[in-house]
């Protein structure tokens, strides 16, 4: 084995890029999760966003429209599961999991003639100045702008949900869905559009993994990763940053048990394969056995104005 | 004064407001009106459309016909933020909190143009303080008491500069002590022109409080009245339109110790539950013991480690005699220990499942309707019909689900299949929240049968009235822990609001 092989800067900047796909996808679950509702729909919304986001990529040439598309047909996609669940008051576990059966199907239909072709490059950004600084430059300031719009988007809900009306009514409407109808809360419209507001999240982050980090479609490229960002946000305990920082642990160490094996490390390579699970989920619990961070009161029952 | 100088001087009038649901008319050409300054009572037992009523006034419900006229002009709140800008605000039955956000923000939510959080904050102390109820507003209300919560919705009107002030059932949860600060509260409102409309189904705090009653029966306003110049028990029956029969029990010699506690203590399950501390008391065959105390004191977990579903962390539970402080909850139905708890709806009974379903539940057991392993759907059906017909539950069959009963009907139906046992030691806990004055009466009365017949029965309750009634001794929990229960003959408030505040020792005397 030669740990020599690693360059602990490439490391470092794939890490971001690594994590970015879960990043988003988790961020907006955390937000949907906060209204009250479970979507287990995040891996066929990726997926979705994956296929439809490549393909629009590829016929436009411009991977920003791609991106756009992407986030359109996730929330389009989500939608189906607002009315479903909110509308016709389904379960939502299984009417969860029936939209990742969904988009896993529908984009397998959709990504046919896209398979083998190569997405548009989309251009790193080289940050004037800031990319310059030894070590931090090549690790925080050279990446795709999408990397940095996912640190956007994280920051911002941090700041709606802590720091607004709009956020304090949103975790009002997720805690106690009752209380919130009967002060005049529009209960239904918050929680489709926190579902909505998922739904692209996710759909952005499954174009990130179809059109920059792998970057060719490939049928279920997701692989996984939208469990991943359901898992995370709930390690998480519910809150932005260490929906960031789980996403960022995984991602770092799937890059790092990667090159690990290509270093010929003497470890077999099931053990390395699962590390980044049970080391995101180990650590997270570890942070969330301390305090209170119960889950939104009113996650997953089904809301029902009895007026 | 006469109907039309209230009508000329009103806050708020009601002209044959009507409100219709499938099947059942809730309210029917209802008239009244609410004069400035006046505490007026709604009264009616559950199901006379009181709920119904309120919510159209704070723009909750649509009604299907009439019209109200709020200070001279037309009234009709399309949502509770229309009503509220207009002056009319409302205190829950069941309180519309978030209790994993903090006071403020909890306050915030209600408001329709919340000042900034710091602005808010302050407002909060000096309201708090004005009217006598402190509060801090960075608490979070998961961790406050009863009374402390209501408090948070209280002052979450008053921040809106009220001019009619709903509330349903405000007094259901709180201790006497809690009771007089918040008719201080409401009485300074009304001095200020306040009107109150104070719906309660304690016939002596109306009478204490209130100057003006209407009474619903059945969606219609059968009569008004000044509750001063009337009893609770004329009341009652101008409610329930009948003579009402007072449970009535026979004095019996206590037995031999059939239940008893030692030095139990257990952890509480759930997170905004309250701990058991070394819980120990006895109860005698023949004897009913009454167990007061403010919500959220360690009711659910004291029946929990009766019932078996929770484990003592130490100390020890006998029952005639025998430590069965580790049987699981059938072991202790085999034994003669059984339990009502106070959530009908998903506790004590399962709301999808039928009455036939439900009366094998908890009777498997004793009835004997289990056999290696078959179930024997005659014989429970059989039972089924048996407390349906004991209790005069009122539904059309034992198929009919639990949850299609209203909760007087469901409540006779899950006592009455724990009496039916013929348990040594029954325990149960609020046998009458929200069920209506007849009903109620008919279950006090089985207890207190019950008793009578040589069982030992432990009310858990939070109606006063209730277990002065039924109970020969009270006591009260507080943070978990128990006092010593006293005989209940010759009891007074103070002694009782001292014990459910948890001072004891000054009790003895």
């Amino acid at each position: 084995m030669d740990l020599g092989q690693i360059n602990p800067l490439l490391l470092l900047a794939s890490l971001m890029v690594a994590a970015t796909p879960i990043l988003l996808a988790a961020i907006g679950e955390a937000v949907v999760e906060k209204s009250g509702v479970l979507n287990l729909g995040v891996e066929g919304m990726m997926i979705t966003g994956a296929v439809v986001g490549f393909a629009i990529g590829v016929n436009t040439g411009s991977p920003a429209i791609g991106f756009v598309a992407a986030a359109a047909a996730g929330a389009a996609l989500s939608m189906l599961f607002g009315v479903l669940v909110l509308y016709l008051m389904s379960n939502q576990v299984a009417t969860g999991l029936g939209l990742t059966l969904f988009g896993l199907g529908l984009s397998s239909l959709i990504g046919k003639p896209y398979e083998g072709l190569k997405a548009p490059s989309m251009a790193k950004w080289d940050i004037p100045v800031l990319g310059d600084i030894p070590i931090l430059g090549p690790i925080l300031f050279r990446h795709d702008p999408m990397v940095y719009v996912s640190l956007i988007i994280v920051a911002a809900t941090w700041y709606v949900l802590t720091r607004t009306r709009a956020g304090l009514i949103l975790r009002g409407v997720g805690e106690n869905h009752d209380a919130a109808h009967a002060l005049g809360y529009k209960v239904v419209r918050v929680r489709l559009m926190a579902i909505a507001f998922g739904g692209a999240c996710a759909g952005l982050g499954g174009a990130y993994v179809s059109l920059v980090r792998v970057p060719q479609w490939v049928e279920g490229m997701t692989a996984g990763a939208g469990w991943i960002a359901l898992a995370i946000v709930v390690f998480a305990s519910w809150r932005p940053w260490r929906v960031l920082l789980g996403a960022y642990l995984f991602g770092g160490i799937t890059v790092l048990q990667l090159n690990l094996q290509a270093a010929g490390a003497a470890i077999p390579v099931e053990i390395l394969a699962m590390s980044p699970y049970i080391v995101t989920i180990l650590v997270l619990v570890v942070i969330s056995l301390r305090g209170n961070h119960g889950a939104p009161g009113s996650l997953g029952r089904i809301f029902h104005a009895t007026h | 004064m006469t109907g039309d100088t209230r009508h000329q001087n009103a806050l708020l009038t009601l002209e044959g407001m009507t409100k219709a649901y499938p099947g059942v008319v809730a309210n029917d050409q209802v008239s009244f009106s609410i004069l400035p300054g006046e505490v007026h009572a709604l009264l009616g037992e559950n199901g006379a459309g009181k709920s119904t009523l309120v919510k159209m006034i704070y723009g909750l419900v649509k009604p299907d016909a009439g019209q109200m006229t709020l200070r001279g002009e037309s009234f009709a709140p399309v949502n509770p933020a229309a009503a509220r800008s207009s002056g009319v605000t409302m205190v829950f039955q069941h309180f519309s909190l978030f209790d994993a956000l903090s006071v403020a923000e909890n306050i915030s939510l209600g408001m329709d143009n919340p000042p900034d959080r710091r602005v808010l904050s302050a407002r909060i102390r000096e309201v708090s303080q004005a009217y006598g109820l402190p509060l801090d507003p960075h608490r979070v209300v998961g961790d406050l008491s009863a009374g402390e919560r209501q408090r948070v919705e209280i002052i979450r009107c008053l921040l809106q500069d009220p001019k009619l002030l709903i509330m349903d059932e405000p007094t259901s949860v709180l201790t006497p002590q809690e009771v007089d600060i918040l008719f201080k509260t409401l009485r300074k409102l009304t001095a200020e022109g306040t009107a109150i409309l104070y719906i309660s189904h304690k016939l002596e705090e109306i009478r204490t409080l209130c100057e003006h009653a209407t009474v619903l029966r059945l969606g219609k306003v059968v009569d008004t009245c000044d509750p001063r110049e009337k009893s609770a028990r004329q009341l009652a029956e101008m409610m329930v339109g009948d003579t009402l029969h007072v449970p009535s029990r026979e004095a019996a010699d206590p037995g031999p110790v059939a239940l008893s506690m030692t030095d139990v203590s257990m952890k509480s399950p759930s997170e905004f539950g309250t701990d058991l501390r070394n819980i120990s008391l006895e109860v005698r065959k023949g004897e009913v013991l009454g167990i007061g105390g403010v919500a959220g004191n360690g009711q659910d977990e004291l029946l929990a480690v009766l019932s078996g579903e929770g484990r003592a962390q130490t100390g020890a539970i006998t029952l005639g005699g025998d430590d069965i402080t580790l049987l699981h909850p059938n072991a202790r139905r085999a034994r003669g220990l059984l339990t009502a708890p106070e959530e009908r709806l998903g506790h004590s009974a399962a709301p999808d499942m039928s009455l036939t379903e439900n009366a094998l539940l908890t009777g498997a057991v004793r009835e004997k309707l289990v056999d290696r392993g078959f179930l024997k759907w005659g014989r429970t059906e059989d039972f089924a019909r048996r407390i349906i017909t004991a209790f005069d539950v009122r539904t059309p069959g034992p198929d009919n689900a639990a949850g299609s009963l209203s909760g007087g009907n469901l409540q006779k139906f899950v006592i009455g299949r724990e009496v039916l046992q013929r348990p040594d030691v029954l325990v149960v806990n609020q046998p009458t929240w929200g069920v209506d004055a007849s009903a109620a009466a008919a279950i006090r009365q089985s207890l207190l049968d019950l008793a009578h017949h040589g069982a030992a029965v432990v009310v858990i309750s939070q109606d006063l009235d209730e277990l002065m009634e039924v109970a020969d001794r009270f006591t009260a929990l507080n943070e978990g822990r128990l006092a010593d229960p006293v005989p209940t003959q010759g009891l007074d408030v103070e002694t009782i609001g001292l014990m459910m505040g948890g001072v004891h020792g000054e009790t003895a005397a």
